[in-house]
């Protein structure tokens, strides 16, 4: 069904289950160890035998030569793959991932060969039995001596209204600032893992990705089969964040390995491997130029990003959100890209948002701190509810930006703050506040359902789309109960296979409401099915407590499938709204940092996040969407960076010990507020994207909080101690 | 990781007896950190001796009021045994600011203060290091080396000791029990007992192949108010930047000090844990000769303003 224009009211409206708070349906699966992640499936005959990767240990040149004698004489050693005898790959699709394909280098840890074992140990022991010499080649690892030769970029247009320069240069106040945010990587719970099995020409994989149409396009197309002879499954997963939706080495080389071998193949990544075989968010820097009126209207408004990605990669695009977030009717903003041999960049949560409001966030507080203004009351004056480069013609579908501004500051106690850094002290720890701005772009993608209601009156939803540990399982089950009148113990969610329709995957936020979307149109056309098989009139039905109801009739749904299961399937397909409207979640991040008066170490004490994104379809998993985007929101404020080693062009700090992300000790009280919002321009449930929002903008907020306490200004990220250490009073 | 054969000591004698005829044996007791090391092939041993079940896991008290602490004490049993507590807080407070608790659990003694550097270099085998591949270079002197020693350090090396336990044990002028290969036992300070990197940075300790930590010996306990104070970016699971482990004298005017995070082993002021002066003195004796990178040069700052706060606390314990 194509969803193109408003959405009337209709049956996922009745709030009975779904928008109420549930907590996960997997959940019990996964507490005891019986929702099977991709490196567990158990296979009717036990005889998976393991791979494991050799990495480069160069960024850039050629393997001059490769030895794998000695591996391929070692224990239990079946196989070892190498560019001198893998199968050649000719990829026609962009998910492709050809492995092993020439001696070239193109990236540290990229794979140089694949070892298989009988077991684990005896597969990692003979890899590095392997004897590899290199022609190195240099390259260029350092953005800041790259910057100036990047390039515009189709994905992320510079765009310009009005004269900026001029405004700019007659701006009563403004501020000209660069900042910069560091590589990080998602560092999700689960490595990147996969099982391949091989059995009649036909390729089962088992891995962990967010979008499977995509992996499932990519491994096809890598391996050079018909989709049709490739399952992928993805039932659960620890965790993506964004790293998780390209295809790696890991399903490839096992399904090269078990098509060879004819036996199931299982490869995981080690932690340190990940840092630099897998895709991280780039490095910015980003000079932002704000010009405000004495009230603090925005009169100019630039922003320009620079990153770096190899050859024919992609922006980290964290300018975008200032083409929207604040009106001003002169604006410039722009993005480049510049060409580095570090590995290959990525999305991680909120790409491009995520660290452009790291920089623009601050920028705001700059700006009202040079007018004397609350920060607050600047974006409150600033706020704008139609995109401010088209004008009035392109509203926002819904924007409750101030409402979120204005709720947060009265409920976190705003008003305490004090302007003049450095006012509040408590013993020994120097305490502020700060406040940011959220903003994630709302984003829709075409997903499909199948919905069965069984003889024995439960009902069964299959589609593709993956849950990454954000509540698909339970939302899409919510939908479902809902539409069909049924309790949620009575749905089966199915998920994460290519044997169940297409659909929308986890990415981008536009999981719940893709994906719930696709179920939704599934459903409706099951209700007309069953409403045909009651012979009643499908467009006066009503589903409740199992029954159909037309009038003052009624029958049983089970009556109706007595003799058999009814089936439905239909797909989500958006239209044009995202282009008439703006579409975009919003909020507002409050926070309060304690800076240490004698070693500047830097503790966040609490958090409120104020959200409104459309309906919350499951109160429970949305607050832990934001919960999580905020714990790694104070990770990029304070401590998470890839630390690159331009001699090596590598990340040096690979593991989960130097690569510091927030610990349970980190995370004081934090606290979630949504607002009431129907959105009735973004699809038929009302929603938007949530997954993401937690995390933009909310480590300005730490950082903020950081300058009102003791008054020093990093515009380096991360905040760490040693940047503030001796630069305040004690 | 390479494979390895394994067996259980019955005697001590036994153990080291077969450590010390086999030059690529090792002892394993909780294994925290050598596992780690042996799946990098940054360890390789092709024999395990476990020394674990040999009687070295209880805590006693010394003839002279001091505590014997067995080599093969867990580190959350240390922490929490009620002598310690009362009498060595200080040991109890760094051996909780360390680690997680699981590895706590299983984390002992002697492993604690035989525990490898934390470098990242050191642990990237494709990469020059002179700890671990020693005449390889140091990747670490023009890299990234925010966390490493200022301190103590060389131009083959400048890892720091990563253990927050050895740094209170010094400030408490512990000694170490060796049961030698050859017979005999001696006992170390941890100063005769770590060697400086200098030329040899794979060579961290006296220990001769073979050699036996027995235990930890504490003299009898001094008065004086107890801190450990351990700064790192997160509130937990992270090593020191800065630590700092003090029993200050009720009159504040001395006090036992003892560094992490610094230097290659615990440090001190000028050799001695007994220190006298305010945090400016003590923290210039200790990093006399200091020789930080661009990327640590702020531990020199930060050692100070820690200590600092230390000195204001104990006045503050002390009620003056």
């Amino acid at each position: 069904m194509l969803f193109d224009k408003p959405s009337p009211p209709n049956p996922a409206d009745q709030g009975k289950i779904f928008g109420k708070p549930h907590p996960r349906i997997d959940g019990p699966k996964k507490v005891t160890g019986t929702a099977p992640y991709a490196y567990e499936y158990k296979l009717a005959e036990d005889n998976a035998v393991y791979g494991f990767l050799l990495g480069s240990s160069i960024a850039k040149g050629r393997i001059a030569s490769i030895d794998a004698s000695l591996a391929e004489k070692a224990p239990g050693v079946l196989l070892v793959l190498t560019h001198e005898n893998a199968p050649k790959h000719k990829p026609e699709n962009s998910r492709a991932a050809p492995q092993l394909q020439g001696p070239e280098i193109k990236q540290y840890e990229q794979a140089i060969a694949f070892v298989v074992a009988e077991t684990f140990e005896e597969a990692r022991a003979a890899a590095r039995l392997i004897r590899v010499t290199y022609r190195t080649e240099d390259g260029a690892f350092v953005l800041a001596d790259e910057k100036d030769k990047g390039k515009p970029t189709k994905t992320a247009p510079d765009t310009a209204t009005g004269n900026f320069d001029k405004a700019f240069a007659e701006a009563e106040v403004k501020v000209d600032v660069t900042y910069t945010t560091p590589d990080q990587s998602q560092s999700m719970m689960e490595p990147h893992a996969s099982m391949a099995v091989w059995e009649g020409g036909k390729l089962t994989v088992y891995t962990s990705h967010q979008v499977l149409h995509w992996a499932h396009a990519g491994i096809a197309d890598t391996l050079g089969l018909d989709e049709d002879k490739v399952r992928v499954v993805s039932a659960y997963i620890g965790g993506g964040f964004g790293s998780k939706l390209e295809v790696y080495s890991d399903p490839i080389l096992s399904s090269m390995a078990a098509i060879k071998l004819g036996r199931p193949v299982k490869t995981a990544l080690t932690r340190p491997q990940i840092y630099n075989h897998t895709t991280h968010r780039p490095a910015t820097i980003q000079h932002i130029q704000l010009g405000a009126d004495r009230d603090g209207r925005l009169t100019a408004v630039g922003h320009r990003t620079w990153s770096g990605d190899q050859e024919g990669g992609e922006p980290e695009t964290a300018s975008e959100q200032t083409k929207l977030l604040y009106g001003g009717e002169n604006r410039r903003v722009e993005t480049r890209l510049t060409v580095l041999d570090l590995p290959k960049g990525g999305s991680m949560r909120a790409p491009g948002e995520a660290v452009g409001m790291l920089a623009l966030e601050c920028a705001m507080d700059e700006l009202a701190e040079a007018l004397g203004m609350d920060p607050v009351d600047l974006r409150i004056v600033n706020d704008v509810q139609y995109d401010p480069e088209k004008g009035p013609e392109r509203p926002f579908s819904s924007r409750k930006f101030v409402e979120c501004l204005k709720t947060g500051a009265e409920t976190f106690g705003w008003s305490a703050r004090k302007s003049k850094p450095g006012s509040v002290r408590d013993g020994d720890w120097l305490v502020g506040m700060g406040v940011a701005s959220a903003f994630r772009k709302n984003i829709v993608q075409e997903s499909g359902a199948r919905v069965r209601l069984m003889p024995d009156g439960h009902l069964v939803i299959e589609t593709q789309q993956t849950d990454i540990g954000t509540g698909s399982y339970t939302m899409l089950g919510m939908i479902g109960a809902e539409m069909l009148g049924l309790p949620l113990d009575a749905v089966d969610v199915r998920l994460g296979d290519t044997d169940f329709p297409k659909a929308s995957g986890s990415g981008g936020s536009w999981g719940a409401n893709s994906a719930g979307s696709g179920v939704y149109y599934a459903c409706e056309a099951l209700r007309k099915e069953l409403a045909r098989k009651a012979g009643f009139n499908a467009e006066s039905v009503s589903f409740s407590d199992g029954r159909i109801i037309s009038g003052g009739n009624a029958v049983a749904l089970t009556d109706i499938v007595r003799t058999g299961a009814v089936e439905a399937s239909d797909k989500a397909e958006f239209g044009d709204l995202t282009e008439k409207y703006a579409q975009a979640s919003f909020g507002a991040h409050f926070a309060e940092v304690a800076v240490h008066a004698f070693t500047a170490e830097i503790r966040v004490r609490r958090m409120l996040s104020v959200c409104a994104a459309g309906r919350i379809f499951n109160p429970v998993t949305a607050r832990s969407q934001c919960l999580g985007g905020m714990t790694m929101g104070i990770g990029a404020a304070l401590m998470e960076e890839c630390v690159v080693d331009p001699r090596y062009g590598y990340f040096v700090n690979h593991d989960l010990a130097e690569y510091q992300v927030p610990v349970h000790a980190d995370i004081p009280d934090l606290d979630v507020i949504f607002l009431d919002e129907l959105d009735d321009q973004s699809s038929p449930l009302r929603g938007k994207g949530v997954g993401e929002l937690g995390i933009c903008g909310v480590g300005a907020s730490v950082a903020n909080a950081v300058y009102n306490a003791c008054g020093v200004r990093v515009r380096d990220y991360p905040v760490t101690l040693d940047k503030i250490i001796g630069r305040f009073d004690l | 990781m390479k494979s390895f054969t394994y067996e259980r000591a019955e005697t001590l004698e036994q153990a080291a007896g077969i450590v010390a005829a086999n030059a690529e044996a090792k002892f394993i007791a909780g294994g925290t950190n050598l596992l780690d090391l042996m799946k990098l092939e940054i360890e390789t041993p092709r024999h395990l001796v476990d020394i674990n079940h040999l009687g070295l896991d209880r805590i006693e008290e010394t003839e002279d009021g001091g505590l014997k602490i067995g080599a093969l004490v867990r580190n959350t049993d240390l922490a929490a045994d009620v002598r310690v507590r009362r009498d060595y807080a200080v040991l109890t407070r760094a051996l909780v600011a360390g680690a997680s608790g699981q590895l706590r659990n299983k984390a002992t003694t002697a492993g604690n203060l035989l525990q490898r550097s934390r470098c990242p270099y050191f642990y990237d085998p494709s990469k020059p290091c002179n700890k671990r591949d020693p005449g390889s270079g140091c990747s670490a002197l023009e890299g990234h080396s925010r966390t490493l020693a200022v301190v103590g350090t060389s131009d083959h090396c400048i890892s720091q000791h990563p253990s927050d336990m050895a740094v209170a044990l010094r400030a408490l002028d512990a000694r170490v029990n060796v049961m030698s290969a050859r017979g005999g036992e001696k006992s170390l300070t941890l100063d005769e007992f770590y060697r400086l990197p200098g030329e040899t940075p794979h060579i961290e300790t006296v220990l001769q192949h073979g050699d036996l930590i027995t235990g930890v010996t504490l003299p009898k306990p001094v008065k004086g108010v107890h801190f450990y104070r351990k700064v790192r970016d997160r509130a937990s699971y992270a090593f020191a930047l800065v630590s700092v482990a003090a029993v200050v004298d009720e009159d504040g005017r001395e006090g036992r000090y003892a560094f992490g995070g610094i230097a290659p082993r615990p440090w001190t002021a000028g050799g001695e844990a007994r220190a006298e002066g305010g945090a400016s003195v003590i923290a210039a004796r200790a990093l006399d000769g200091a020789r930080p990178t661009g990327e640590n040069v702020f531990k020199l700052p930060l050692l100070e303003r820690t200590l600092k706060a230390v000195l204001k606390d104990a006045a503050q314990t002390s009620g003056k």
